[in-house]
């Protein structure tokens, strides 16, 4: 090889510049690209359904806490990780999950299917103040969640912001959104039957232990109470074929 | 005449640009702040206000009082002085940030309790400082300083440069006060929302532009070696910082949005975003600085020219792929982790050709090493740029993933690489540039230059072996079977094993942060215009350009 031929990059900036360009673009396409349009990727399983409103309030608290930096929602599939956390993680249980919750640091266990295994009340001293529950546990306190108020004036936007970007939320989920999130905290039971119908396996109480308001508690713990539960394991064949 | 004519008309229209654009952003900053639904978004909306107003009083009053243009001749210096300046102060408080958490996590209870102290809200504060706040304010500065000097032209632009400055001064205002607000995307690396990403991308596109005009400019038809790297980071990190970050806001006076992209796909687009932060932030942008600094100081010509091309190219190449490393064992299909895990192990090669490149230009010259503690620093920051990028490549692979992943084997790793490769190189960068950026015969102090370089790398040596014995040890209790075959440890178990580790890496953090303040005192000695306390004992090349003795030219350039 000539080396005198690198000489042309070197006098024009504007080949260097587009010959820098088409050497990164290539391995971002052949990764990130098929992962659009191959089925595989997200093998189908029964139960996974988007968010309800108040499951997705809570979730932006989640986020908002910046949980994610020290509790993953993947479990990988590890023999250990699947006895200590469950059946190990699928793509189609983040599907609707914009974006991903799927972390990078362990300095908290997993939480991928923490929903059912704690009380609410256990949720409730735990985060108030952590140490109450787990002595030797880290993480800080988030006290103030309890004292305040949800706001959710705008979740109607938040779920059809989802629907723009391919969240299937209905119509109907989308102009029952505050009712929805109000059921669910407990607030109104006359809509219960609906609302179950539009979100099955919702769990709807009073989440905090304080029935006269609805707290950012509220909606944190509904959130971590659904974690993991939507797809039946009993019915999952990991053997396939379940190809979309 | 023509020609002078024609360069004020040229003068005339970018005043009217810079100070239209500067109106046209006081009056978006004041409807924010009206309107804005929620209260970060009413508090980001004054700082725009506040700083575009600024911004178009300070232009009107030179354009009204028809002030003299100041000397347009020679290298625009006055932006990399502030660019110098950010450098330091950022990096106090990113360090100092840092820090803070690293106690947290060994005593919970300085976490307070309350929403804007507590771990999960400042450690994007942390990361941010310390990547974008001192990295990229330490980037900018030397990839002004280098181009002008290698192209033998004044930076581009009249008002561009410093609007790359302060523009990016309020991208981190931005984002560090969203992040304690509770703003936040949850990317990592990626956590400002999509106003900040707005903003951040309309300073990077001026940014390549003032870079891209003065390479154009150049009095040399070559360009650089230090120049391509700096380029190729200007151009990823633009391309990566738009593709990550696509999100529908859900309204546009508020500060939340969604991300386009949802569970798998979103988390192979955030760690090809992410680990080429590192590729093309902290890697390729520092070894331009690498390639400008190690030979000026060390006065020695680059070892081998044939060597930076090729390792530039495959470098360039090889890294955009190892993105998927993040993702070992999750729900990311099987050949996009072989890919990922494949080229991630291939990367090794590019890599230490950068270091050998790096090293070997003080063939000749090792003595250096020892009477000049700013090359020690230098030369320091290649090798733990060798070392990280050794441990990266087997940390990539699979059976060893399951393991480290998770783990604080991960944090020990990115610190040997952003204290030991990026934080020494800048540190280098600085002692060399400041005496020579305010004209000074010498720094202030060399003896502090020897114990910034020993406290810190004391600081380093503690941080990673901790993080080491903590990750690795976790790693396996988390793994550990007892005879009956049951986990043999819970979860808090390992946690509380962690304890005395996380103090270790936090006087680690203290000692780093000691040094640092060590040399932000030199500094502020050596900008005052104190005489050097050891003039006699620095090596020529210390001192600024006219101070040097004989007509020097440096090989570099």
């Amino acid at each position: 090889m000539s080396w005198e031929k690198h000489d042309i990059l070197e006098r024009s900036p504007m080949l260097m510049f587009i010959g820098v360009l088409i050497v990164v673009s290539i391995g971002g396409l052949i990764e990130i690209a098929p992962l659009f349009w191959l089925r595989s990727t997200i093998e189908k399983v029964e139960g996974m359904r988007p968010y309800a409103p108040l499951e997705l309030a809570g979730r932006n608290i989640y986020i908002r806490e910046g949980c994610y930096l020290c509790h993953s929602q993947m479990i990988r599939s590890l023999r250990d990780e699947v006895e200590r956390y469950g059946h190990y993680s699928l793509a189609a249980e983040s599907m609707y999950d914009h974006p991903f919750q799927w972390g990078s640091k362990r300095t908290g266990p997993d939480v991928a299917r923490v929903g059912g295994k704690y009380s609410d009340e256990w949720h409730r001293v735990h985060m108030i103040d952590p140490r109450a529950v787990v002595p030797e546990s880290v993480m800080p306190g988030y006290p103030f969640l309890a004292e305040r108020k949800l706001d959710y004036k705008n979740i109607e936007a938040q779920l059809k912001t989802n629907v723009s970007i391919g969240v299937p939320y209905t119509d109907e989920m989308v102009e029952n959104a505050k009712a929805d999130l109000e059921t669910q905290a407990g607030k109104n039971t006359a809509d219960l039957e609906a609302f179950l119908a539009r979100y099955p396996k919702a769990q709807a109480r009073n989440f905090d232990g304080n029935p006269d308001e609805i707290t950012e508690l509220d909606a944190l713990i509904a959130y971590l109470q659904m974690l993991g539960t939507l797809v039946d394991f009993a019915s999952f064949d990991e053997s396939g074929p379940n190809l979309r | 005449m023509a020609a002078a004519s024609q360069r004020d008309e040229w003068s005339a229209l970018s005043d009217i640009l810079a100070i239209g654009a500067a109106g046209f952003l006081t009056i978006l900053g004041l409807i924010l702040a009206v309107a804005g639904e929620d209260r970060a978004m009413a508090f980001h909306g004054c700082l725009l206000f506040a700083a575009s107003g600024l911004a178009l009083i300070y232009m009107l009053t030179q354009f009204v009082e028809k002030r003299e243009p100041a000397d347009t001749s020679g290298y625009a210096d006055g932006v990399i002085r502030a660019g110098v300046i950010a450098t330091i102060i950022w990096g106090l408080v990113g360090f100092t940030v840092g820090d803070i958490i690293a106690w947290q996590l060994a005593f919970p209870a300085l976490n307070f309790d309350l929403p804007w102290t507590n771990f999960g809200r400042l450690r994007p504060v942390h990361t941010s400082a310390v990547i974008f706040a001192f990295g990229g304010n330490a980037l900018i500065a030397t990839s002004f300083y280098v181009v002008q000097r290698t192209c033998r032209a004044r930076l581009a632009g009249k008002w561009s440069p410093w609007f790359v400055f302060w523009g990016y001064q309020l991208f981190i205002v931005l984002a560090a006060t969203g992040y304690v607000l509770g703003v936040t995307q949850s990317k990592e690396y990626a956590e400002p929302e999509w106003y900040v990403d707005l903003w951040l991308t309309i300073v990077w596109v001026v940014y390549f532009f003032v870079f891209v005009g003065t390479v154009a400019k150049r009095k040399d038809p070559h360009v650089y070696v230090a120049n391509w790297f700096y380029l190729a980071f200007i151009v990823t990190i633009a391309l990566l910082h738009i593709v990550n970050n696509v999100a529908v806001p859900v309204s546009l006076l508020g500060t939340k949005s969604y991300i386009a992209y949802s569970g798998v796909q979103d988390a192979m687009t955030q760690w090809w975003y992410g680990h080429n932060a590192v590729g093309f932030f902290l890697t390729a942008g520092f070894l331009g600085m690498m390639y400008y600094f190690v030979p000026k100081r060390a006065e020695r010509p680059v070892y081998s020219y044939r060597l930076s091309i090729v390792h530039f190219w495959s470098l360039i190449f090889i890294y955009i792929w190892a993105g998927p490393h993040h993702l070992h064992y999750t729900a990311l299909p099987d050949w996009a982790q072989t890919l990922g895990m494949t080229f991630s192990i291939i990367l090794w090669m590019p890599s230490w050709g950068g270091m050998i490149n790096g090293l070997m230009t003080l063939s000749g010259a090792w003595d250096k090493l020892r009477t000049d503690p700013v090359i020690r620093m230098l030369i320091v920051a290649v090798a733990f740029y060798g070392m990280s990028t050794f441990e990266g490549p087997l940390m990539a692979i699979r059976s060893v993933n399951s393991l480290s992943h998770y783990t604080d084997w991960t944090i020990g790793h990115v610190h040997s690489g952003a204290l030991g490769w990026v934080a020494f190189i800048t540190f280098g960068a600085l002692y060399c540039l400041v005496p020579w950026l305010w004209h000074r015969k010498a720094l202030y102090s060399q003896r502090l230059v020897e114990w910034h370089f020993w406290i810190a790398t004391l600081g380093i040596v503690l941080y990673i072996t901790s993080m080491w014995v903590s990750g690795i040890l976790q790693g396996l209790m988390w793994r550990a079977y007892d005879q009956l075959g049951f986990l043999e440890y819970s979860f808090v178990e390992t946690v509380e094993a962690m304890h005395p580790f996380y103090v270790i890496r936090a006087i680690g953090g203290l000692l780093f942060l000691v040094g640092a303040l060590l040399m932000a005192y030199n500094f502020w000695r050596t900008i005052r215009g104190d005489e050097p306390v050891d003039a006699t004992d620095q090596p020529s090349v210390a001192a600024a350009p006219e101070f040097r003795p004989g007509e020097y030219t440096a090989p570099a350039e």
